[in-house]
């Protein structure tokens, strides 16, 4: 079936509108079932044995004393998951992540795992393990990583992307590059130029709900997984190649995910919980601890950002600069070239060069967070821009406006934008009460603009419509933050019925074809679309129903406002029918009536979006509050308004914590010293201000109805906001993410000073 | 090692149990009886995910021990709604789209209806400072605020 997916420019009846979520009542009632909610007959607890090193050769690990404890029923280690990758080196990396093989690669890493009877003897059992390890050089901080005399993580790579193969190994994995036109020539017609280094901490994800799964090898070589995740049908595949089993005969069903962020697209202990139920031959449910999640999953990259931009003394930029080393834990990862593909994104330049080096580092292997890698990048070149302007003597807002992408810009990692939005976001908040209001001593306004691109990819929904006229709505995109809802607006939208005749729900592998994940913002552009298409199957068929009923060609019906309408005047007899009487009739008109699609969802829009944000610093203290914040951004279409301003304020939030306060803390010793969420603190309620939300729609022409994804770029402008706002309060720039009350007090002590 | 037998309430029904000395309520909820309203963020005490009432007073539910429940009343996410009929916060916070994930509205729930219970017409400030022992990493907290002040407003007039 050839599907349109072209904007088409219609009027809502429901998209648009902001009804009660499917899974909403269950979630306020405690009934909602997430990663540690499920349980199994005979299930037992597994739990994971950490290295408390950061670096470390495992020269043994002695489990037979564990082994022998009553109601132990499996301790595994490496060996009991022989490496299958076959070359492959990403899966050998998540393979060896889940369990160390031959060195311990970070304060945390898995070593061994037991199931038990319950979890006091499977605690028991972990302290009964006994491991020999030889205690190595760490290093920890991206840029002493990057030098020469640097411990090396891994001896057998070679930096990639150099113009010759370097003769030494080195913990840079990779270079990249990207831009066009000549900086040289462009700073060479500049009138000022701005030049400075900046440096971000990492953070983690932060969701509330640890990882959980619950997985079950039966006999005869089949499984079932349990587990929250943002993507269980690559879950299934990873876990599926690891442990040398045939996709189909691993059903893995997502459980309500408790946040993921981007943090649920990696599997962890999902290989080894299966790996313990295929050795005890019972189900073993694992959960991480707190402190497991923060020394083992997320975190986000720490990173350390060069930033050059000149322009003329009329605003134009000229030329723009930068270099990023992002660390990626101790695997090789592609961080800092997302980095480098976003940090200009937002601007329309005639000369730009940006290089990414991938940096490992003795800390948990980086994963995705919420438009990852952007953030730090948008931090760094943000301030500059607003640096510049000031030098200019022009208004931030302005200067942007000026130098903002449009339609037709080559953007700075090179594709050529479609229409966009973020000169309307640059409009908007120029003409925002919140410019205008006044500040007192000790505050200070800040702004910045943030890019993400969106991603789309493979998708695949079912749509059956029930003999009495409701709709099934299956779909295999995770629900991270309300997508059911938004998803049974469009097939009600579609299909011409009301909202309360849809029921949306997450189906299982074995139950629909392959899906993507939910991450680069795709789960509702992308199940939208499946969505739409599958609706149209349907209503071919609805078609057919009644033009069969009415003994007429299928060409003279068509469908309105749910019904079917036999086109003529010839037809004037011939009453319309309702999905209801199609569907009570389908038995006897040829069986049940459903449909389906598959297809990639190309045209992700990219999204952009500018926040403004005030801050009043406490000079004594260097403590810092946001008093007032408010983001804009493009939706494309806002499906569901109230979960895009959801993900608006979220994101938004997010970015505030990191800017001020979320930060991991390693000593010398290469162990993390704050994984806990009393000593890593997030934002909470009496933290933050009402985030205000201003959603504006500039229709994607690659979406029928105009969608973008709006999930992740509300993350990407908060740091630089604040930064901007922090430094127009105290005078002083600051350059170091988090802007805790020590670094401000630094700050405002160097200015002192000189 | 023996288990305490404990006698207790939960939700206004007779409950008994028997549990290690050292098993959280926490646990006791989730693994003996089946209520998993309560979540598990951190096991200390920190994100509020967890939190239940204990004869009237807030408490986290992973620092209380199963045995400390003998005699008392407990009141947890299960008992919040009257059959079908929804406790007005529970209401308010499905018409605000005051959760995302879901995996913090337990807590927080049980926390705004001790809050309401102590003090029926807080402020945005006392709502803000009474909800931050209660962790939300979806939603930046302002439609939980916006949920609590609009059922705050229902209840006043019940």
């Amino acid at each position: 079936m050839n599907f349109d997916p072209r904007f088409s420019g219609r009027k809502f009846s429901s998209v648009g509108t902001r009804p009660i979520r499917p899974d909403g009542v269950d979630k306020v009632t405690g009934r909602a079932r997430y990663g540690a909610d499920f349980n199994m007959a005979g299930q037992l607890v597994g739990r994971v044995l950490r290295s408390p090193h950061a670096h470390a050769v495992i020269k043994s690990v002695d489990t037979s004393k564990a082994e022998k404890l009553a109601g132990v029923k499996a301790v595994i280690t490496a060996k009991d998951l022989p490496d299958l990758t076959d070359g492959d080196t990403a899966m050998y990396d998540i393979l060896d992540n889940s369990m160390a093989r031959k060195k311990a690669l970070y304060d945390g890493h898995a070593v061994a795992a037991v199931a038990a009877i319950d979890a006091r003897t499977a605690r028991q059992a972990l302290k009964l393990i006994e491991v020999d390890y030889e205690v190595l050089p760490h290093v920890t901080d991206v840029d002493e990583a990057a030098q020469h005399h640097a411990p090396l993580i891994d001896d057998t790579i070679y930096t990639e992307g150099l113009e010759e193969k370097p003769a030494k190994p080195s913990n840079v994995t990779k270079r990249t590059q990207f831009g066009h036109g000549d900086v040289h020539s462009g700073f060479a017609k500049a009138d000022f130029i701005v030049e400075r280094s900046f440096k971000t901490e990492q953070t983690h994800q932060g969701y509330i709900e640890p990882h959980a799964c619950v997985a079950s090898v039966n006999a005869d070589g089949t499984a079932d997984l349990w587990v929250c995740t943002q993507g269980h049908f690559v879950y299934r595949q990873h876990c599926a190649q690891l442990l040398g089993m045939e996709a189909s005969k691993l059903r893995v069903t997502s459980s309500e995910i408790g946040g993921g962020f981007g943090g649920k697209t990696h599997v962890w202990a999902e290989p080894v919980a299966l790996a313990l139920s295929r050795k005890a031959g019972r189900p073993v449910k694992l959960v991480m601890t707190r402190d497991e999640v923060f020394r083992a999953s997320g975190p986000t990259s720490a990173t350390s950002i060069d930033v050059k931009i000149g322009a003329r003394k009329d605003g134009t930029i000229t030329a723009a600069e930068a270099t990023l080393r992002y660390s990626c834990g101790p695997y090789a990862g592609s961080w800092a070239e997302i980095g480098a593909m976003t940090a200009f994104a937002c601007y329309k330049l005639e000369n730009v060069k940006t290089v990414g080096y991938e940096v490992l580092v003795n800390r948990p292997k980086t994963a995705a967070y919420r438009a990852p890698s952007a953030p730090m990048a948008a931090f760094a070149v943000e301030s500059v821009v607003d640096e510049l302007a000031k030098e200019l003597g022009m208004d931030a807002v302005d200067f942007r406006i000026r130098n903002a992408a449009q339609e037709g810009t080559r953007s700075s990692y090179g594709p050529v934008y479609g229409p966009i939005g973020i000169g309307p976001t640059l409009e908007a908040v120029k003409n925002h009460p919140h410019m205008k209001a006044p500040l007192k001593a000790n505050q200070g306004r800040g702004m910045a603009c943030g890019f993400w691109f969106n991603f789309g990819g493979q998708t695949c929904t079912d749509l059956n419509i029930g003999m009495d006229g409701s709709v099934s709505l299956a779909v295999g995109t995770v629900d991270v933050g309300g997508s059911r809802a938004s998803l049974s607006l469009v097939a009600a939208e579609e299909l011409g019925i009301d909202y309360s005749q849809v029921k949306a729900i997450v189906a299982d592998t074995s139950s629909l074809g392959y899906n993507d994940m939910t991450d680069g913002s795709r789960g509702t552009f992308s199940s939208s679309m499946a969505t739409i298409s599958a609706a149209r199957n349907a209503i071919l068929i609805l078609r057919e129903r009644a033009a069969q009923t009415w003994d007429i060609p299928v060409d003279d019906v068509v469908w309105e406002k749910g019904h079917a309408i036999a086109k003529g005047e010839k037809y004037g007899n011939l009453s319309p029918l309702s999905l209801k009487d199609i569907a009570a009739a389908s038995g006897k008109t040829g069986g049940p009536i459903a449909g389906h699609s598959e297809l990639v969802a190309d045209g992700a829009g990219v999204s952009f979006a500018t926040h403004i944000c005030d801050v009043a610093v406490d000079p004594e203290t260097g403590s810092t509050r946001v008093i007032r914040y408010t983001v804009v951004q493009d939706a494309g279409k806002a499906v569901h308004p109230t979960y895009v301003e959801g993900q608006y304020q979220g994101g938004a939030a997010q970015g505030i914590g990191w800017a001020l306060n979320e930060e991991y803390i390693y000593g010398k010793d290469g162990r993390l010293q704050n994984a806990g969420f009393l000593d890593y603190r997030i934002p909470v309620c009496s933290d933050l201000p009402m985030i205000d939300t201003q959603i504006l729609e500039i229709p994607n022409p690659n979406h029928p109805y105009g969608v973008r994804g709006v999930g992740e770029t509300s993350i990407v402008p908060p740091l630089a906001a604040i930064a901007n706002a922090v430094s127009n309060a105290v005078g002083v720039r600051m350059t170091h993410i988090p802007m805790s009350p020590p670094r401000i007090l630094a700050a405002l002590e160097a200015e002192r000073e000189g | 090692m023996a288990g305490v037998a404990v006698s207790t309430t939960i939700n206004g029904d007779a409950v008994e149990y028997l549990c290690q000395p050292d098993e959280t309520l926490l646990d006791v909820l989730r693994d003996r009886l089946g209520l998993t309203g309560a979540k598990e963020g951190c096991g200390t005490g920190d994100c509020g995910a967890c939190s239940v009432i204990v004869d009237g007073r807030l408490v986290c539910s992973c620092l209380v021990l199963g045995a400390e429940a003998e005699g008392r009343k407990v009141e947890t996410i299960e008992g919040m709604a009257h059959g079908d009929q929804l406790h007005p916060l529970q209401q308010k916070f499905l018409e605000h789209a005051a959760l995302q994930c879901g995996i913090c509205t337990p807590g927080f729930l049980i926390a705004a209806k001790d809050l309401l219970a102590k003090n029926p017409s807080p402020t945005e400030e006392e709502i803000r400072f009474g909800l931050a022992g209660n962790l939300c990493r979806c939603t930046g907290y302002d439609k939980i605020v916006r949920a609590v002040q609009d059922a705050a407003i229902v209840m006043k007039g019940a």
